[in-house]
């Protein structure tokens, strides 16, 4: 899912890459507001983990392969704030040391890969949290359906960015189809690693798990006292 | 009342370093779903090469290492090493900024 070089214009790259850095900032200013450097090492282990399982790319159809996004994972685990900068720093370190992803495309990747998982699908996580039941199985459920969305959406931005600036001749209805159309095959493999993930973080450390604090009984018995 | 993360973080790491290590190797090699709708559709007519393509550790190969499971893997290794320090440091700056940011007081 990584754009290279070439295939989005200068001109949306340009603004793209502006947006990306605003982000950031804004992301940075509020993980440095709370008191979170405690979360800074799991911080880190989050981005490592995603750098080493976007490696693992696995097969969903003929001569197709996918793999992990991680912004759901990220956003569950450490809030969408700090999970936003995992998986950016993760674009960057691939970006730059592995030649994935294009420089110029940077700002593009972070939007679909870092932004919209974190931010639009944490928010379906949000939403579908209130409708379920509030316990673990209604914390793995919202997980699997935010992570099936955020690689459907990520798909999507990419076919706006490209309808914006692409720089291939096919029609953008079409672009959509192929793009939507693949990424429900990934998104379910990206369910199945994010929501087998979170639920190992569960069961060993639920006072990791961002997404499920309201369930942590050391939050209810601080809310009882306060 | 905080729980330590130390070891929770170790195992974690050590985890991801086994993954990018020895399980990278069989990983698929076929195209991912963009690669392939570029592909399919043409949107890829003007790509450029990398402009950092020439790197130690482009494509996720260590250069310098002939074995192709070991240079993926050493890449690997180093990736995750790399990413844990970048994004924790980061981390850890931006609350040592936001606590040394002048805060409105009620005086």
């Amino acid at each position: 899912m990584h754009i290279p070089d070439g295939l989005v214009d200068a001109p949306v790259s340009i603004a793209a890459g502006a947006i990306a850095v605003g982000g950031v900032a804004v992301a940075l200013r509020q993980a440095g507001k709370d008191d979170l450097a405690s979360r800074a090492p799991m911080t880190g282990l989050v981005a490592a983990f995603i750098f080493a399982v976007q490696m693992l790319n696995f097969p969903v159809a003929s001569g197709t392969s996918g793999h992990l996004l991680g912004g759901v994972l990220a956003a569950v685990l450490v809030g969408p704030w700090l999970g936003s900068l995992a998986v950016t720093t993760v674009l960057v370190v691939q970006c730059l040391l592995f030649a994935d992803g294009g420089v110029s495309a940077l700002g593009l990747n972070i939007i679909n890969m870092a932004f919209v998982p974190a931010f639009v699908a944490y928010g379906l996580f949000v939403v579908a949290r209130r409708l379920l039941p509030a316990s673990r199985t209604g914390v793995l459920a919202a997980t699997a359906v935010a992570a099936l969305v955020s690689v459907v959406s990520a798909s999507v931005a990419f076919t706006i960015e490209f309808a914006l600036g692409g720089n291939g001749a096919a029609p953008v209805t079409t672009v959509a189809v192929a793009m939507v159309g693949t990424h429900v095959l990934i998104g379910v493999g990206e369910a199945i690693i994010t929501t087998f993930t979170v639920g190992a973080v569960f069961a060993s450390r639920p006072d990791l798990v961002h997404g499920a604090k309201d369930l942590e009984p050391t939050t209810l018995v601080e809310a009882v006292a306060a | 009342m905080i729980r330590r993360t130390g070891g929770f973080v170790l195992v974690g790491v050590l985890v991801a370093l086994v993954l990018a290590f020895g399980v990278s190797r069989f990983a698929s090699s076929e195209p991912d779903g963009l690669e392939k709708v570029a592909a399919e559709h043409a949107l890829d007519a003007g790509e450029q090469s990398h402009a950092l393509a020439d790197g130690p550790l482009a494509d996720y190969s260590a250069r310098g290492v002939d074995d192709p499971d070991l240079s993926t893997g050493l890449a690997g290794v180093i990736g995750v090493l790399v990413t844990f320090a970048f994004t924790g440091g980061l981390v850890l700056v931006a609350v040592r900024v936001g606590q040394r940011e002048p805060t409105i007081e009620a005086s």
